[in-house]
């Protein structure tokens, strides 16, 4: 056969044009919007002050202290819960899921809940540990439940999600108002790099970790994306895969909720952005979801910072609005395009 | 060869497969027919490692499927199954590089890039090669998921009901196809047929299972015969000669 008789050598395949200036354009915007943040506040922190000491003499001090750890803190959670996303998008194998449209993030602070009755003196790791393990939990009561929805069942499958979300954020709700812990509570349900210093934003590498872990099964999560059936013929031991995916998304979830709080949306929109041009090829995709991810939340938590200056007002409105406008974007083209 | 040793399945009460014992992946290509229900997809799943038996085992190669790795035997077998909803956003590349993991574990050598550049120019699908799944025709689509098999480069090729939802022209493009992979390549093709007729003209032998257990193991010639497919498919079928091959006739 002519196919079978041409040598073992082949060119690589082309890769489409066009996506290699779109790569250097988001890079450039990532740095960009990243220095701007560090420059960006109420204090003036400006590359001459730093050099010169500022009014103040504390400027270099304020970068370090405070700029440079929640420019950090914006990257890392705008890329891990970018990542959360596709990951639980590939487990489940529909595209609306997200932790937060799944129940993981509501599990995981019903955990903090716990760990703020029962266990007031624990560390932060403690408590992120505490919450991983809820969320973990609420990852896997997802799954069993969704295993009754028909896969083509799209839209029903995150409706589930989020009725369980809605149950177990209505039990964490009872309970904090009874115990009169609803103003703590309204930290972490409420995304905000505002309170963000050296010091209390360290947990978010273990999210970084978390990425990496990804980044490095990023094909065997693209075959998990493929169902079980396709996994197993090829070899792959589909629980397992699932198990690790499951604790990259829980840990994630926590990490991002001890720090920043809840951020709507963004684990949603992004890899569904990234699905629409790129694909849905996890080792292609992944490092445009992790770039996106932290340029929609550097842009989104700069605009939190400017638009009521000198005060804050929530990052997760902005991403709230933001996220919410691309997701019926996202849903109305998806309708127009299904015949 | 697969090997089947007493097999028995069941669901609830339900005997899906009753203890069958059958020899599968001999030269050439072996069409599975039978009624719905009669346990073929069951079979497929049994031998394809994603349901375990309730008794007897299955090998492949020599190898028992529960012992043996799962990575090692995606090496020597593929299937492919007759639903294949892919929601994810994939090229006829990606699939058919997927193909190659159990080779690559996703490190791509030269030598799997050289049997994914064959694959894909086998079902001359280089012109879709950067095509989203979603973009193709059925038949465009169900030869990339060919292409893939293909990729994986196994001596056995478990094919469940390839000819599904494609029109005339499609499915006789794809049982030549078979017919080629088998002749040329050396595979040897086991799939699930519904139509008869396309069973008896592209395949060599023919299996015919009925309720969970295998009623008729012969060549293809000797299942078309009124009486042996009256007793798989409990209806009448009419078989005429036609330029020298039989054909069935059930259309009422």
């Amino acid at each position: 056969m002519t196919a079978l008789d041409r040598p073992l050598t082949s060119t690589l395949p082309r890769a489409r044009p066009g996506r290699a200036w779109v790569g250097v354009l988001a890079g450039v915007l990532l740095v960009v919007l990243a220095a701007t943040s560090l420059f960006v506040g109420v204090s003036d922190v400006s590359p001459v002050s730093v050099l010169t000491g500022g009014p103040d003499g504390d400027a270099a001090f304020l970068l370090v202290a405070s700029r440079i750890p929640r420019t950090v803190a914006i990257v890392l959670v705008g890329a891990s819960l970018g990542i959360a996303g596709l990951i639980m998008q590939m487990l489940v194998r529909n595209k609306f899921v997200e932790p937060g449209t799944t129940g993981v993030s509501e599990f995981a602070t019903l955990g903090m809940l716990v760990t703020m009755v029962f266990l007031p003196g624990l560390p932060v790791v403690g408590k992120m540990g505490v919450a991983a393990a809820f969320g973990l939990f609420g990852t896997w009561v997802f799954l069993r439940v969704v295993r009754f929805v028909p896969v083509r069942q799209l839209v029903l499958v995150p409706l589930v999600g989020i009725m369980l979300g809605g149950v177990v954020g209505a039990v964490t709700t009872f309970f904090a108002y009874r115990l009169d812990l609803l103003q703590s509570l309204g930290q972490w349900s409420q995304g905000s790099f505002a309170t963000i210093m050296a010091g209390r934003y360290e947990f978010l590498w273990i999210a970084g970790l978390m990425v990496v872990v990804a980044w490095v099964a990023a094909d065997r999560f693209s075959v998990i994306g493929l169902g079980e059936e396709f996994a197993t013929n090829l070899g792959l031991d589909y629980r397992r895969v699932v198990a690790v995916g499951m604790v990259v998304v829980a840990v994630i979830t926590a990490a991002v909720l001890v720090t920043a709080g809840m951020i709507p949306f963004l684990g949603l929109v992004v890899p569904n952005v990234v699905s629409l041009v790129i694909g849905d090829n996890v080792r292609r995709s992944i490092s445009w979801v992790a770039g996106l991810g932290a340029v929609l939340v550097l842009a989104c938590d700069l605009v939190a910072r400017t638009v009521r200056m000198p005060y804050e007002i929530p990052l997760s409105v902005v991403v709230g609005v933001v996220g919410a406008a691309l997701f019926l974007w996202l849903l109305l083209r998806r309708r127009s395009r299904a015949r | 060869m697969i090997a089947l040793e007493n097999v028995t399945k069941r669901y609830g009460g339900q005997t899906v497969v009753d203890d069958v014992s059958l020899t599968l992946g001999g030269e050439g290509v072996t069409a599975l027919i039978g009624p719905n229900g009669a346990g073929k997809t069951t079979l497929f799943s049994l031998v394809g490692r994603l349901v375990r038996p309730d008794a007897g085992r299955v090998t492949i190669g020599g190898l028992d499927i529960t012992t043996t790795p799962s990575a090692e035997l995606a090496k020597s077998l593929a299937v492919l199954r007759q639903e294949n909803h892919v929601a994810a956003r994939l090229t006829v590349h990606d699939l058919v590089e997927f193909g190659r993991f159990p080779h690559s574990r996703g490190r791509l050598t030269v030598e799997d890039r050289a049997h994914i550049e064959q694959a894909i120019d086998y079902l001359d699908l280089d012109a879709y090669r950067h095509r989203f799944l979603d973009e193709l025709s059925g038949g465009q689509r169900q030869r990339a998921f060919i292409a893939m098999v293909l990729a994986q480069d196994t001596r056995y090729v478990l094919l469940d009901e390839p000819l599904n939802n494609l029109d005339l022209r499609h499915m006789t493009e794809i049982m030549r196809l078979v017919r080629r992979m088998a002749d040329d390549l050396g595979k040897r093709v086991v799939t699930v047929l519904h139509d008869i007729n396309f069973a008896a003209t592209w395949s060599d032998r023919i299996v015919a299972m009925r309720d969970g257990s295998v009623v008729a193991d012969a060549p293809a010639r000797e299942i078309m015969r009124p009486e042996v497919l009256r007793a798989v498919y409990d209806t009448d079928v009419d078989v005429r000669e036609i330029d020298g091959k039989p054909v069935a006739l059930y259309y009422g």
